[in-house]
């Protein structure tokens, strides 16, 4: 049985044709006996900015954990700009990078953004974001300071360089865990559900970060239950429900006519 | 070498200053390996480590400094002679630092393993997400992080191998205790040597606590306090 719906013809014409800088086919995942994800595709090319949107449990977090092997894939294939993540089973039957040095490598390019910032509590913001450059990437240090300096004050957070991510807000946090990601030069951005550890008041300054991003051409990828905001910044939608990809598209389509009979009920619901 | 008695309780000091040290680097190289085995290891590292810390906690530490320092001292003997090298005399030292570092090792074991677990793991997926290799991971992001979990369990351990020195008596070695009895045992001061033995050990303590006010407030520099938070 082809699980997957593919993208229909017409919807790939309207995508433009620069390089595929994530490809993801055919992607499985199991938690034990739980089948999260069942067979789904997914492409993002330079500059485009995917949003994956869909219920609670629809494997749209797993999905996007599983593009940099955060969480390892059952089966499938995944390829970052054109390189092909090399999977292998372990003795236990589960499937792991086969290759240390690559999974890492690949990582190293990939700046992820997550639900709960995660910055590292030892370090103050500009430590944090020179953290990867200095010692991964083997940047010079007075030149990862001063690029941390320039990201830190396009966010918003040139003053607070010197504070620890414990004194500063959850949006503060986020915007800092967002110039971490930048500070490696990412090819693209992965975003968990930037926003959902947020207050409601928070929720606008972290947007307005990731909006700017989206419009000066970066790619990236973005997990989200902001539907406005996707429907405003992303180029190609993918709406998940229950492990498989249920419709996908341009945000007009998507939001505006919507095929599927669950998503036209998502849509009502959440907005 | 200071002059009189009391110059020979500040040498014991001095041994027992010097044991303590060694034996809690070596205790805290153990542990932090003996944690990581623990969480991360496959299941012959976890069932070896399990053997380990159980039996070096489950047995009075006196038998085993004289289990390790008599017994030791003999087996490496045994087998340097039996590859046809001279027997060696272990320094009470080395044995010392040895034997107190492995029973410090599987204690700081656990103290380190729970710090490690108390370690948000967001932060430890943040440094798997930007490639971070496992030697570079553990050096910048785990060890640090969990160090404010570690420090009381630590200070708790260091203290007590200050004092723990003074089981190496009974192997001869001349630390502040074993000092101290033949002081008082030529003298007959009893009450004046030990009444001075006491301070000492309290002068370490609360010198120790000093450091390890300091090196806790660094540790937690990202942390507020409770009571700010409160």
């Amino acid at each position: 049985m082809m699980a997957h719906v593919t993208a229909p013809a017409s919807n790939q014409t309207t995508r433009n044709g620069a390089a595929e800088a994530i490809h993801v086919e055919n992607l499985h995942k199991k938690f034990g006996q739980l089948h999260v994800l069942k067979g789904v595709s997914l492409s993002a090319r330079d500059g485009e900015v995917v949003a994956i949107i869909g219920g609670s449990g629809s494997g749209k977090s797993t999905l996007l954990r599983c593009i940099n092997c955060l969480e390892n894939p059952t089966s499938g294939i995944i390829r970052v700009n054109g390189e092909e993540i090399k999977l292998k089973a372990d003795s236990h039957g589960h499937t792991v990078p086969a290759d240390r040095r690559q999974i890492e490598r690949i990582r190293s390019r990939l700046g992820m953004v997550f639900q709960n910032f995660n910055l590292w509590s030892h370090m103050t913001l500009l430590e944090n974001v020179i953290e990867v450059p200095v010692h991964v990437l083997g940047v010079k240090r007075d030149e990862a300071v001063a690029q941390a300096e320039k990201l830190l004050a396009r966010v918003g957070l040139g003053e607070k360089r010197d504070v620890y991510p414990a004194y500063l807000s959850g949006g503060q946090q986020q915007r800092a865990a967002i110039a971490r990601a930048l500070a490696i030069n990412p090819r693209v951005m992965l975003f968990d559900e930037p926003t959902s550890a947020l207050d409601p008041e928070l929720v606008g300054e972290v947007l307005k970060v990731i909006g700017d991003l989206a419009r000066e051409g970066r790619t990236m990828v973005l997990v989200t239950h902001e539907m406005k905001f996707a429907r405003e910044v992303a180029t190609h939608v993918i709406y998940l429900y229950n492990g498989l990809v249920e419709e996908e598209g341009p945000p007009e389509q998507i939001f505006g006519a919507p095929k599927s009979e669950r998503l036209k009920q998502f849509i009502r619901n959440i907005g | 070498m200071p002059p009189g008695w009391g110059g020979t309780l500040l040498v014991g000091l001095l041994h027992s200053i010097e044991i303590a040290v060694g034996a809690t680097c070596v205790g805290l190289m153990i542990g932090t390996a003996g944690a990581y085995g623990k969480l991360y290891g496959g299941p012959v590292v976890r069932d070896l480590l399990a053997v380990y810390t159980t039996i070096v906690r489950a047995v009075p530490e006196l038998v085993l400094i004289l289990l390790l320092y008599y017994a030791g001292t003999d087996l490496i003997n045994q087998v340097l002679t039996s590859m046809g090298y001279q027997r060696i005399d272990i320094s009470g030292l080395a044995a010392g630092i040895a034997v107190l570092g492995i029973v410090q090792g599987a204690y700081s074991t656990e103290v380190i393993r729970g710090a490690i677990l108390a370690v948000p793991q967001g932060q430890i997926e943040a440094a798997r997400a930007y490639g971070m290799p496992p030697g570079l991971m553990l050096r910048r992001i785990t060890l640090p992080a969990m160090l404010p979990f570690a420090i009381p369990g630590l200070a708790n351990l260091w203290l007590i191998a200050t004092k723990d020195t003074a089981l190496l008596a009974v192997v001869g070695f001349n630390e502040l205790t074993l000092a101290t009895r033949q002081a008082a045992g030529v003298t007959k001061a009893y009450l004046i040597f030990y009444l001075a033995a006491g301070v000492l050990y309290l002068a370490l303590t609360l010198f120790s606590n000093l450091i390890i006010g300091r090196v806790e407030a660094w540790a937690r520099r990202g942390t507020p306090s409770i009571r700010e938070a409160r």
